[in-house]
């Protein structure tokens, strides 16, 4: 469950919002929304905390998630590739599973706590699994790369937590991050300079490291 | 996108009153589909009411020794469960075969089961697709079909219901659990839930407008080998060519449901008793009305030669 946390507000992550706005209905996340005119810009609040730090946006209510943390509160880590749940760039965690941020709306997740690339780690405090990406080599041109990282940090902890794969022999049985789950359980991570086989060593390496 | 209201229900009842009041309502619940095709204005409604949140997202064991899936329940969450694994690791297995991760990890029960077909003229909007935009024409025959449906088509649609968990569902023999608007619950075979194209291919399912799944309910477990064989074209995340969900008993007789070869979860009751004969009269009776297309008539061998592995493995 979220903790709830101060409200932390800043006005550069305040979605700007125009003088048009006396035209838009804004309906309070929850509240049971006035349907719009036809075709009208809907807004919508929601607040979600994102890498430890609460939000309070004003949104159409059409804005995904992705589009909410790179266009609103600049969190540009997470990357937009084919923005329909099929390359995996825009992977992130809520409430600590990995989600493709394209295909939800901003204002389903009210509450949720949510980590991006930046909240795993930075420059000068990189997370075990970016520092074993960067020894390995699991990247060319790294636009795949935070979806990369933020699904394989997700995937040791579904290993950990004896989550089934479509490989796994037994279902019932202890799961084990083995180099063939390791590739099964990234499927939905695609890398178009095929860096696949050093993301893989990165992964085998954090995973022994955790034990 | 085009311009949207959205309201969270508060209870499923609510839910189902909120979607028979606007002409152009849409539930929303993983949003894995739903989201994809409204980006392309393929689904374009104008109030979405979030079924999130009203407590369906549980697993209960039912008095009669049976599973009652909460509607909500998420993929990953529901290929996970102790009980699918031990009890019903078909379903498991058509769940861990499906999308990814990520979109485990958000799709639901309900929103699986109603997902839509993948048929590229359905999501190309510049071709005529009769599901789409009635009476607009089938763009599919005589275009790219390799992917679509053999069996259980018609002259206007010839599409494909693309969920692996839906043909598990079918083999397990599960019924889906709805609430209507005026609040009254319905049970349905989820062999009926679907319905085929014939000459109104945009009908897709026997729900009523408003009409909100609730639950999956499978009966208790029958035992036998279970197998999900899911034949594609990538080793994974890519729809199934060709799926089979089996439940194989020692003495050879069991029960089959196809993936990937027609507009619903195909299962041919009558054709089960031929299994023990082996699976070229199986599968020649379960696809006794197939009407291929050039492109995908291999998936006829491809049946055959699948379900000779799947009674295979099943013997070990
Ligand atoms: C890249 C990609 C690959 C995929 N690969 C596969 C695959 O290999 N196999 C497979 O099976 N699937 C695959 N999928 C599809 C995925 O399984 C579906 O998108 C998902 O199951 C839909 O569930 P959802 O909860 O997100 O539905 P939503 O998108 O929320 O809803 C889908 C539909 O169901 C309706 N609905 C939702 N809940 C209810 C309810 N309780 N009552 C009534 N109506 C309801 C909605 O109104 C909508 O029309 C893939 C999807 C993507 C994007
Ligand atoms: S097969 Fe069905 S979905 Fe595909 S183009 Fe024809 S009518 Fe449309």
């Amino acid at each position: 469950m979220p903790t709830p946390r101060q409200l932390e507000m800043n006005r550069r992550d305040l979605m700007v919002v125009a003088g048009a706005c006396a035209a838009f209905s804004t309906t309070a996340g929850g509240a049971r929304a006035q349907p719009a005119p036809a075709g009208e810009p809907v807004l919508s609040e929601v607040s979600f905390s994102v890498n430890g730090r609460n939000h309070r946006l004003e949104l159409d209510t059409r804005t995904t998630l992705l589009d909410a943390l790179r266009e609103q509160l600049h969190l540009t880590g997470t990357k937009k590739g084919c923005d329909h749940g099929q390359c995996g760039a825009c992977t992130v965690l809520l409430d600590g599973q990995r989600i493709n941020s394209c295909l939800t709306l901003a204002i389903m997740n009210a509450g949720a706590e949510i980590t991006t690339i930046e909240g795993l780690g930075g420059v000068d405090n990189l997370h075990p699994m970016q520092a074993a990406f960067v020894k390995h080599d699991g990247f060319q041109c790294g636009y795949c790369t935070p979806g990369q990282i933020c699904s394989g940090v997700a995937v040791l902890d579904e290993i950990k937590a004896g989550i089934p794969s479509h490989v796994s022999h037994d279902l019932t049985g202890a799961m084990a991050p083995t180099a063939a789950e390791i590739r099964e359980r990234m499927s939905g991570n695609i890398c178009r300079c095929g860096a696949y086989s050093n993301i893989v060593e990165a992964m085998t390496e954090v995973a022994g490291r955790q034990g | 996108m085009r311009a949207f209201s959205y309201e969270k229900a508060s209870s499923p009842a609510d839910a189902a009153a909120a979607a028979a009041r606007s002409p152009d309502a849409k539930f929303i619940a993983g949003g894995t589909n739903l989201l994809d095709l409204m980006k392309l204005q393929i689904e374009t409604p104008t109030h979405l009411i979030d079924v999130n949140g009203l407590g369906l997202d549980k697993i209960e064991s039912s008095p009669d020794g049976g599973l009652r899936i909460g509607a909500l329940v998420r993929n990953t969450a529901l290929a996970a469960d102790e009980r699918v694994r031990r009890d019903y690791a078909v379903l498991s297995r058509a769940l861990l075969a499906g999308a990814s991760g990520q979109l485990r990890n958000r799709a639901t029960t309900a929103g699986n089961l109603l997902q839509r077909t993948r048929c590229p003229y359905f999501y190309d909007t510049a071709q005529p697709c009769n599901k789409r935009r009635p009476g607009s024409g089938c763009s599919a025959l005589g275009g790219f079909s390799r992917q679509l449906g053999v069996v259980g088509i018609s002259d206007a649609c010839i599409a494909t219901h693309p969920s692996d968990m839906a043909v598990a569902m079918r083999a397990l023999d599960a019924t889906v659990e709805t609430v209507k608007p005026d609040r009254s619950t319905r049970s349905i075979p989820v062999a009926d839930v679907h319905r085929l194209p014939g000459n109104t291919p945009h009908v897709e399912t026997v729900l009523d407008k408003g009409e909100l799944i609730t639950a999956v309910t499978l009966p208790k477990p029958v035992g036998g080998t279970q197998i999900y064989r899911k034949v594609r074209d990538r080793a994974s995340y890519a729809f199934a060519l060709v799926s089979i969900a089996a439940i194989v008993q020692r003495d050879g007789s069991g029960r089959i449901a196809l993936g990937g070869v027609a507009p619903k979860p195909w299962r041919v009751e009558t054709a089960e008793a031929e299994l023990p004969r082996g699976a070229k009269a199986a599968a020649e009776a379960i696809l006794a009305d197939a009407k291929p297309t050039r492109e995908n008539a291999f998936k006829l061998p491809l049946v055959e030669r699948t379900l000779g592995a799947v009674l295979a493995q099943a013997r070990g």
